[in-house]
């Protein structure tokens, strides 16, 4: 049975921290573009913590939701992409190639989340952060889209591996790199297809529900909101 | 039967008329060629720097993908519907006021359907890459992906490119013939070239009414299905207000809307400046002007079933773009687009005494101004209210963009003056037309008989 890759946020634990956010771009080669591209909206977060406010002041409550490409198996990015470069993968995952894109930018117009970035200059780091570069992830050049990818790269290595040495998965053997920072354990990853598996338990859990959901786009990623809903 | 009204020129005044911009040029030609010929280097030169430095140039930014570039492509191709499809009912329906408005009208498709093919790859992220659009065998063994409306895009547009072309080209042949005849040396032998070895036997005459007639009925479910398509690049994606049945028609209502400004427009400046008063009678002006009445009230109509079911339906994400564009950031826009696309056409072209020429042409400005608003206001808006609040944003257009959509307005032009240049505008052999032994047709215009009807 192929693997079917999710997870869950559970938005009770998150406390805003923004590590998930610190540790995707260090582990996805994700090039900083300078204050002023970013205070232009150029900034790319392949992960990001949205915060709202509730309530009136003082009784105002605050809201964390870390939201990334929810990889959804109705996907609005895939139908649309001229190229093939925004595809289905068999394990579930919604890839992006890079090297297939041409820049119609209109899958990320399709997306609901907003979770697609595009690259607006080649790129370039401030040094010395060209120094901690992985050399798993390929560089992205002007003009292409890219995303959250659940940390392909460890996944491929791990189920390589798994593979090589002739056994079962084990849960939480593969742990993207937002997973693995979030200090509060808010994020869980792992393979929907395993019922024993604790992505699985939490993304059928009564508190679960997607973001979105009603478009039906038939997401991925589980959000476990706050059990002390008021 | 070749006995002409008096107000219809003769057929050698005819073809003296509209062979002089072909034969004569005056200095004011090469200043107006010069002028717009720089503002087009300088918009090429603009892509070429969005290439080079970067697509971080322009203002398009995070969420608003799509900007002016977009805007610019769906209102060029809806320009060109201007002129193939009313060309093509009017000689299908045989109204022979058509004959001096068809070849200008024709020439404008062609035209705006190859700047707004332009926009595509300029707003490409990797413009050098376009062709893996072209449904080639390739090394890499990947075709386009067929459920994506770009590739829709690619396929319509070149069909109806094509289409328009032939449908330019083969009523140009007897025009390109009369001028083979009358020129000499190089001129002489490009023309006949380009005449395809026309010499005007009853065969040839039969054969040319029999493929004008395949072509006018052919074009016409091109031309309506090309802008439909490019509808469908917004109405299958999930954003808020995009997603609605009625973007095809309202499309197609918008198309030939702009497109008949368009038309009025440059016929108005031809006939000013190549002074074919004679030929360009206000009758025509009044015809597309009623023309361009009844398109205004369809766009009112599609407009106000869009606004009024988006706001019944109260949908969060449909009502913050609606109140955006309503009431808040894009409100003077969007009153701007409603005044100038229903307010202004309705009242010049619905009294009959402001129906004239400088009132068409008012009108038609306006129409121009407001479709280009009204493309814009649907792809902005939208794309920068999408579902989750955090993720809102907006766009500003950019030096470069600005440039380059001013840069397509001047290759319009410049285009449409060259082709004035070296071909007859208005065609000669339709406008003598009783003169060749063709079928029936109806003669054309004159003062007494605004319509064409028959009058021999």
């Amino acid at each position: 049975m192929p693997h079917r890759w999710g997870m869950a946020a559970d938005l009770d634990r998150c406390n805003g921290c923004g590590a998930c956010v610190v540790a995707c771009a260090a582990e996805n080669n994700i090039s900083t573009v300078g204050a002023e591209q970013a205070a232009l909206g150029r900034a790319k977060h392949w992960i990001r913590v949205e915060r709202y406010w509730e309530g009136e002041f003082p009784d105002v409550r605050l809201k964390f939701r870390p939201v990334m490409c929810q990889q959804c198996d109705n996907a609005p990015c895939e139908p649309v992409c001229p190229t093939y470069a925004s595809h289905h993968t068999d394990d579930g995952l919604n890839a992006q190639v890079y090297n297939r894109c041409i820049g119609t930018r209109y899958c990320a117009n399709a997306c609901p989340y907003n979770v697609r970035f595009f690259d607006f200059f080649n790129p370039s780091w401030e040094k010395p952060l060209q120094l901690q570069l992985n050399p798993d992830v390929s560089l992205r050049e002007v003009g292409v889209m890219e995303k959250c990818t659940f940390c392909v790269q460890r996944i491929k290595a791990v189920t390589v591996q798994v593979a090589a040495e002739d056994r079962e998965l084990k849960d939480g053997e593969i742990t993207p790199a937002c997973v693995q920072s979030c200090a509060a354990k808010a994020l869980v990853f792992g393979d929907l297809n395993d019922p024993e598996s604790e992505v699985s338990r939490l993304s059928h859990s009564p508190r679960g529900s997607k973001l979105l959901e009603d478009l039906g786009t038939l997401p991925k990623v589980t959000y476990l909101p706050r059990d002390t809903e008021a | 039967m070749s006995t002409s009204s008096p107000a219809l020129p003769a057929s050698e005044q005819v073809r003296s008329d509209l062979l002089r911009p072909l034969l004569q040029t005056s200095w004011k030609f090469y200043v107006l060629v010069a002028f717009l010929g720089a503002i087009v280097v300088a918009a090429l030169a603009a892509w070429v720097t969005q290439m080079t430095l970067g697509f971080g140039i322009s203002g398009i930014r995070w969420p608003v993908y799509w900007g002016f570039y977009v805007t610019n492509f769906v209102f060029w191709i809806g320009i060109s519907h201007a002129g193939t499809l009313i060309s093509a009912i009017l000689r299908l329906v045989n109204a022979g006021w058509r004959r001096p408005v068809t070849r200008c009208a024709e020439v404008i498709t062609a035209f705006a359907l190859i700047i707004g093919a332009m926009f595509p790859l300029i707003h490409l992220g990797r413009p050098w890459l376009a062709f893996w659009l072209f449904p080639y065998p390739s090394e890499r063994m990947i075709w386009p992906n067929f459920r994506s409306p770009l590739v829709w895009d690619f396929f319509a547009i070149n069909t109806y490119l094509t289409g328009s072309l032939l449908f330019l080209f083969l009523p140009m042949l007897p025009d390109f013939a009369i001028v083979r005849d009358r020129a000499t040396g190089m001129r002489r032998r490009i023309y006949g070239v380009l005449a395809l070895g026309w010499r005007g036997t009853p065969t040839q005459w039969h054969r040319l009414e029999t493929a004008m007639q395949i072509m006018a009925v052919a074009i016409i479910p091109v031309a309506v299905s090309v802008h439909t398509i490019v509808s469908f690049d917004f109405s299958m994606a999930p954003v808020p207000m995009w997603q609605t049945t009625i973007f095809g028609p309202y499309f197609v209502a918008g198309a030939i809307f702009s497109g008949i400004a368009g038309l009025i427009i440059a016929m108005a400046i031809l006939r000013r400046v190549l002074h074919l008063e004679r030929y360009l009678h206000p009758v025509h002006f009044q015809n597309l002007g009623k023309l361009m009445l009844v398109m205004a009230l369809l766009w009112g109509y599609f407009v106000f079933n869009e606004r009024l079911v988006t706001y019944y339906g109260n949908g969060a994400s449909e009502m913050q773009v609606f109140w955006r564009t309503q009431r808040l950031t894009f409100a003077p826009l969007y009153w701007t687009m409603v005044v100038c696309n229903f307010v202004l056409p309705l009242v010049i072209m619905g009294i009959s005494r402001f129906r004239t020429i400088t009132g068409c042409v008012i009108a038609s400005i306006g129409v121009v101004i407001g479709m280009w608003l009204e493309r814009f206001l649907i792809i902005v808006p939208s794309l920068g209210h999408k579902y989750l609040p955090y993720s809102f944003g907006t766009y500003s257009p950019q030096p470069v963009e600005i440039v380059i959509t001013v840069g397509t307005f001047a290759a319009m032009t410049l285009l449409y003056v060259l082709f004035a240049k070296f071909v007859p505008i208005i065609s000669i052999w339709e406008l003598t037309a009783v003169q060749h032994p063709s079928p029936a047709l109806i003669p054309p215009a004159t003062a007494e008989h605004p319509l064409g009807e028959t009058h021999a």
